[in-house]
């Protein structure tokens, strides 16, 4: 008990200190996460969008794939993308494999069906009144594929906060591709994991501090964006 | 602008709604389309306002001296009010300029419409309000709002008063006997109820066993 308390009290001071390899290891990790959050929006709410606008066959069978791929487990992504990334993989010429882009790429994977299959929740539950009214006054397909996005406005946004919550919070797969090297693939996750095992809590309790924090203004702001949109403040 | 329904015909899981249904509206005015419950009246006005296609016939929009083609501008031209209206999640201001800013229409001759469209159905004190807190009237009379600021040659209203309190029928009934003095609409609207039609209509058209029959 008094060695937890001990290692709470370090892992504070390094967080109110500011210390440099905390901070590092904080600012890399958002990188990551956010970057990989910036592509698979950009790719997702497209395809999120096409899911829910459009109608062609196997449609279903496409979305209850993008939704069984949201359970996707980080570790199995990490060991598919070592294998075509290793020397000796598909992809392995790239030279990516132990770089925060590696790291960037499992993230992205991870998180891309989370925004499509959100992202298409969000569109198909406006009211059909909604795609009616617009269509009555005279708007184009385009302009209609437009109000139907923004009326998902909240929605959308839910989809991407909960893909930043699972991508942050990952280590399975970063860990894998990335190889935890300290001052460059280092993050959160793993350096926690890392310094677990070493026996060194007071980084791996302030760096979990972050992360709690971090989680807990990522839910926080789920919970603003949905209310905003239950109560349809413009 | 003149509308003529040449043998129109649909049917929906093979019951036939509407059959050979042939009629022209060419005045100006408020023509009333009058039919029991299920008679099709919506699916017929669904069909005029171009949403939904007939299974056969045609419907025909019509100059003096030509066919007109039924593309973007002519669907600009015309448009239907729901018997439920689906509003934005928006100010009412945003939504009654919503057909406005997709015809390229925007700054301060938008907002002297909207202003003037508001007034219009009575909603000018509440042009900053979230629309999605209306009363079911009010938010009916968003719905005519937006129909109106876009100032169609043909204003098709399904069952405009259907589930609204006497106070905003009243409101909704003067709008609508408005636009006839304005002459510049022609109204096409469906009602089931008798005393309605016979205080608006011009013309009054009853729709029949999926046949169109003018009584008035």
């Amino acid at each position: 008990m008094t060695a937890l308390l001990d290692g709470f009290l370090q892992a504070l001071q390094l967080i109110l200190r500011l210390d440099r390899q905390l901070v590092e290891i904080i600012l890399l990790s958002l990188e990551v996460s956010g970057l990989a959050l910036a592509i698979a929006t950009l790719v997702g709410l497209p395809l999120g969008a096409l899911l829910g606008l459009r109608r062609f066959p196997g449609k279903d069978l496409v979305v209850s794939s993008v939704n069984t791929l949201m359970g996707l487990p980080p570790v199995v992504v990490g060991l598919f993308l070592y294998l075509l990334l290793s020397r000796k993989g598909t992809l392995g010429f790239l030279g990516l494999l132990y770089t925060p882009s590696a790291m960037i790429i499992a993230q992205t994977i991870l998180a891309l069906p989370i925004v499509i299959a959100l992202c298409h929740a969000a569109i198909v539950a406006v009211d059909p009144l909604l795609h009616q009214a617009a269509r009555t006054l005279g708007a184009t397909k385009r302009q209609l594929t437009i109000t139907i996005i923004n009326e998902a406005r909240y929605g959308i946004l839910s989809a991407v906060i909960a893909a930043f919550g699972r991508v942050a919070a990952e280590v399975g797969s970063i860990l894998i591709v990335g190889g935890n090297i300290a001052g460059y693939t280092r993050v959160m996750t793993t350096t926690i994991a890392l310094e677990t095992d070493k026996g060194n809590f007071e980084l791996a309790l302030a760096l979990g501090i972050i992360l709690l924090l971090l989680s807990f203004l990522v839910n926080a702001l789920l919970h603003f964006v949905q209310q905003r949109g239950l109560t349809g403040r413009p | 602008m003149i509308l003529s329904l040449d043998d129109i015909a649909k049917q929906y899981e093979g019951k036939p709604v509407l059959r050979r249904c042939s009629f022209t509206f060419e005045r100006r005015g408020i023509h009333v389309l009058m039919g029991s419950n299920g008679s099709g009246k919506s699916t017929l006005l669904r069909i005029m306002a171009l949403l939904e296609a007939p299974d056969s016939g045609a419907v025909l929009y019509r100059q003096p001296d030509r066919i007109l083609a039924q593309d973007l501008d002519l669907r600009r031209r015309i448009t239907l009010v729901l018997s439920r209206t689906g509003v934005f999640n928006t100010t009412v201001f945003r939504n009654v300029a919503y057909g406005l800013k997709i015809r390229g229409i925007h700054s301060a001759y938008l907002e002297e419409r909207v202003v003037k469209a508001l007034g219009q159905v009575g909603l000018d004190g509440q042009r900053d309000q979230r629309a999605l807190t209306l009363s079911s009237g009010e938010t009916q009379r968003l719905g005519l709002a937006r129909a109106l600021v876009i100032e169609p040659d043909i204003l098709f209203l399904d069952e405009p008063t259907a589930s609204i309190d006497d106070e905003n029928t009243a409101i909704i009934e003067s709008i609508i006997l408005g636009l006839k003095n304005e002459k510049r609409t022609m109204v096409v609207m469906t009602t089931h109820d008798k005393d309605q039609a016979e205080r608006l209509a011009d013309r009054l058209i009853m729709l029949k066993n999926g046949v169109l029959e003018a009584v008035k």
